[in-house]
């Protein structure tokens, strides 16, 4: 870890050594360990210390970017220089405005020393726990129990000085029998939070339900979707289309929809880099503070997310989304929430007559990305539901879904919800009964 | 280079490792995108670090870092030894890499045209003209062009001697207009998906793409397809071109050929593989037509190179031979649960990742037949190019892909244009159903730069040689 000092001390020599008419620069350290397993045995275990730096350069209206994971002072003037180079080589693009202003950012704590030095021995007898619990039970475990500390810095020539630092935990498993298989995975970002033996009992335990699966026909069914797969849909959504350049540029699903009822009135969808229940990051890569957007309130399209070039487009303000320059793709929320609802899991179950109960999704990838059309599989925990009640598990089925016409169609919403981690940031999603999800292919297992 | 690698092995054996290597990676990479006629990324990026393997206690452990110093070398290296040591508190057997190998050499990727010498300007002018043919389309609402290039330094000193010296060098481009209007969006790309080819090639490969006199028609097949119907659903013939082969072979003979994934390693992320160990030798995986091929060593492969991040030299190596599956993609460690030698497969994505088991280029051998034959063959059924979409459960098994643009092959000539076209089917009963390949004339190494694996994820560039070839009694169309 480098310290806020020694950040802020490397932006100020980086913006001294630059003659542009508008520098960034992001810094960026790391310090983190994987402990990853498969056959309830650790076979990688791996650890990395990184930094890295990158200037964006502005000349005029051109921009010239470089980056280094160096930083001796050969290695800033180079960045400097290259980025100033390569910027006066191009022509102007006049859909530029300027990098960001200082603003005021918020204050968080999302540092924990307990976290920062967490042992690859503590790692070990973790996924220990995990692994004995699958033995014990005749299974097979695998997974990853990841630790770790970062700290990123941004800042500008316009005055902007942003610093935070965080730590992060995370453990995903997979637990098998030769014909089953189960999944639970926990994120936080202290590593106390993290039960590994709770986690692996739920993986034990679905690898269990899961036996002897069954072949049932695809079609459209009514769905319970636990919270790992609502949360699946939601990063997709977001990389799809809660972003300003998918609307700019015609191909986001919330183009012509903004102010209409897209969704059921039970979903709301937000991005909210300051809530301390996900995994919180106080502002973006530009050092603008990350402000809450409301994506989808009762079902209606309300908002998406901005970065400055976008902004600038419209004569609006960023609302703190931007990602590291270059970015082609444009801004896309990190910190997603969706709205609890009133019912738990068990309920939902007894609601339904007939359907499937749905773990998590595999393999997700938009056919069809305008209108949010997605293919999948579902994976480690599948069963149909009958009268109520689980009747028995099922081989895994292929879905070709729009995810937007899915989420017009709930019929409840769980009122519990899971944090997940997610592109780079997090994921807090409920579990939901949708009343019907069309599926169109089967596997053989 | 060498002070720092004879260090992290000597304090690797102080401290009683059984086994030690270490790879120093330097990487540049030079990315320029061209948007609507504007310059909307230009970025020169480098990277460099090292990371240490050790095996201790019958347990794997890595370390890196980006500090390239003696001491940090000591330093990461005692802790790689530490984390092995963690390793062992849950172990169930003692990791075995097999006999030795010990090579000392260094190579290069034969170029022609160093592209880090081409001029940034011309560069930019390049694009600039192929965004500006791409939107003489009207109904183009945005032009996308891009060029990337990469190149790789990297030093692997093991335990057992080899000390091996690469540079890889890697150039790609591509193009993609998007079409947006009577409420859809359409695109099309050139001359690979997602607008982008590449390979270990200098600047000649971009040249070749002649990405200027190919602009405008990706943009009027844009806009085509805004009109143009729905690909109907039936169970046909189905041609497939050879970009959309290319990941047709990724997924489905790339992945589950990767022994690691056989034995269990990938099993919390990407998943396993239905090619078990006894279906070696034995085991159907498509028609006598089919015969696949893992080359390392193929000119200009995406996946080629010298010798793997574990020291094993670059080989062409049989995976499906008439039809039978017989070979995998292997490591040290898993070719010796086989009782085989390491096959040279085991990549690393830079310095702070362990290598595991990757693609190198995967290729379907080229048939007999000239792609005009083979539509004039065909009675009826549909051609389908340029991958969209891709997904495929975690054995490999149930896929379905999506591609750009389709046509209707009626009474030998191909027909009426269709768009979001889809198709789907279980590996083995697919490639059951290929009866006929295009020639070596048709027959092209396609780079896919994006393949993803491992916790922490890597990315590794695989590529994929293959000429357009008939599926018989496929499933297309899914989408409603």
């Amino acid at each position: 870890m480098l310290g806020e000092r020694k950040m802020r001390e490397i932006a100020e020599r980086v913006l001294s050594l630059s003659a542009a008419n508008q520098t960034e620069v992001i810094i960026m350290s790391e310090d983190s360990g994987l402990t990853r397993f498969a056959n309830s045995y650790i076979h990688q275990n791996v650890a990395e210390r990184n930094v890295g730096l990158r200037v964006r350069a502005v000349v005029g209206k051109k921009i010239g970017v470089a980056s280094s994971n160096d930083l001796s002072q050969e290695a800033l003037e180079r960045v400097v220089e290259r980025a100033m180079t390569i910027a006066k080589l191009q022509p102007e693009n006049p859909d530029f405005t300027s990098l960001p202003s200082p603003a005021t950012v918020a204050e968080i704590e999302v540092f924990d020393e307990a976290t920062a030095s967490f042992s690859p021995e503590d790692r070990a007898k973790a996924v220990g726990l995990v692994c004995q619990l699958a033995l014990n039970n005749g299974l097979i475990a695998s997974g990853a129990f990841t630790t770790g500390a970062g700290e990123l810095a941004v800042a500008n020539s316009l005055g902007i000085f942003a610093y935070y630092s965080t730590t992060t935990a995370d453990i995903n498993t997979v637990i098998m029998s030769d014909d089953s298989a189960g999944y639970a995975a926990a994120t936080a970002w202290k590593v106390g939070e993290i039960n590994t033996e709770v986690v692996g009992a739920e993986a034990v335990g679905k690898a269990l339900q899961t036996r002897n699966p069954r072949e049932l026909p695809p079609g459209c069914y009514p769905v319970i979707l636990e919270e790992y797969a609502v949360a699946d849909m939601l990063e997709t959504l977001a990389y799809l289309g809660f972003g300003a350049l998918a609307v700019q540029e015609g191909r986001s699903f919330m183009v012509d929809s903004f102010g209409k009822q897209i969704m059921s009135d039970a979903i709301s969808i937000w991005d909210d880099g300051l809530d301390p229940t996900g995994l919180p990051m106080p502002f973006d890569f530009e050092g603008v503070p990350r402000q809450r957007v409301d994506l989808i309130k009762g079902g209606v399209a309300e908002a998406v997310v901005y970065d400055s070039y976008t902004a600038g487009k419209e004569g609006r303000a960023s609302t703190g989304h931007g990602l590291p320059a270059p970015n082609t793709h444009g801004p896309i929320p990190g910190h997603i929430f969706m709205g609890p609802g009133e019912v738990n899991k068990e309920e939902m179950l007894a609601s339904t007559e007939r359907g499937l109960w749905v773990t998590r999704f595999h393999y997700t990838v938009p056919v069809h990305p305008k209108l949010a059309i997605v293919t999948g599989m579902t994976r480690d925990g599948t069963f149909l539901i009958e009268k109520g009640e689980v009747a028995y598990p099922i081989k895994n089925l292929r879905f070709t879904q729009s995810y937007i016409e899915a989420l017009a169609n709930v019929e409840l919403v769980g009122r519990a919800t899971r944090l997940q981690q997610s592109w780079f940031g997090g994921v807090r999603a409920p579990a939901l009964k949708l009343a019907e999800f069309e599926f169109t292919g089967a596997t053989e297992f | 280079m060498r002070e720092l690698t004879d260090r992290a092995l000597n304090v690797a054996e102080i401290k009683g490792a059984t086994y030690a290597d270490i790879r120093i990676v330097r990487r540049e990479n030079q990315s320029i995108v061209v948007k609507n006629g504007k310059v909307e990324a230009l970025s020169q990026d480098e990277d460099q670090g090292f990371g240490v393997r050790v095996i201790l206690n019958g347990a794997w452990g890595f370390a890196s870092s980006s500090l390239l110093s003696l001491e940090e070398v000591e330093r990461v290296t005692a802790l790689a030894v530490e984390i092995a040591r963690a390793s062992a508190l849950v172990k169930t057997k003692e990791v075995d890499i097999g006999p030795p190998i010990v090579y000392s050499d260094t190579y290069r990727t034969p170029v022609k045209i160093d592209p880090f010498q081409v001029p940034l300007e011309r560069k930019i002018e390049l694009l600039l003209a192929a965004d500006a043919g791409m939107r003489l389309a009207e109904g183009v609402a945005v032009a996308k062009s891009n060029l990337q290039f990469v190149r790789e330094r990297k030093g692997f000193a093991g335990s057992e001697g080899s000390f091996i010296e690469q540079e890889i060098i890697e150039s790609g481009g591509g193009l993609e207009a998007t079409a947006v209007g009577e409420g859809d969006v359409q695109k099309r790309s050139y001359p690979n998906s997602f607008g982008r080819h590449q390979g270990t090639a200098g600047y000649e490969l971009i040249e070749e793409m002649d990405l200027v006199g190919n602009a405008q028609w990706v943009g009027e097949e844009a806009v085509a397809l805004l009109t143009a119907p729905q690909c109907p659903g039936v169970v046909t013939t189905l041609i497939l071109g050879a970009t959309q082969l290319a990941l047709q072979v990724h997924e489905s003979c790339g992945h589950p050929i990767e022994l690691d994934r056989v034995f269990g390693s990938e099993a919390s992320y990407a998943g396993t593989s239905f090619l078990t160990t006894e279906k070696l030798g034995t085991f159907r995986y498509g028609s006598e037509t089919v015969n696949i091929t893992a080359d390392a060593t193929i000119p200009g492969g995406l996946g080629t190179f010298g010798y793997d991040d574990e020291g094993a030299p670059a080989q062409r190596v049989p995976i499906v031979k008439d039809g039978t599956f017989v070979g995998y993609l292997t490591s040290r460690e898993t070719a010796a649960m086989l009782g085989q030698e390491s096959n040279g497969c085991m990549r690393a994505d830079g310095w702070n990742r362990i290598p595991l088991i990757r693609m190198t280029n995967i290729n379907l051998e080229p048939g007999k037949w000239d792609f005009e034959d083979l539509i004039a063959d065909t009675d009826e059924g549909i051609y389908m190019e340029m991958n969209k979409s891709w997904s495929i459960d975690d054995k490999r098994l149930n896929f379905q892909f999506g591609t750009e643009i389709a046509y209707q092959i009626k009474k030998g000539k191909l027909g009426q244009l269709y768009k979001n076209a889809t198709y789907t089917g279980i590996t083995p009963e697919f490639w059951a159903g290929c009866d006929a390949i295009c020639n070596q004339k048709h027959w092209n190494v396609w780079g896919t730069p994006n393949c993803g694996k491992g916790q922490p994820q890597q990315v590794a560039h695989v590529g994929h040689g293959t000429a357009p070839a008939r599926f018989r009694n496929v499933q297309v169309g899914v989408m409603k």
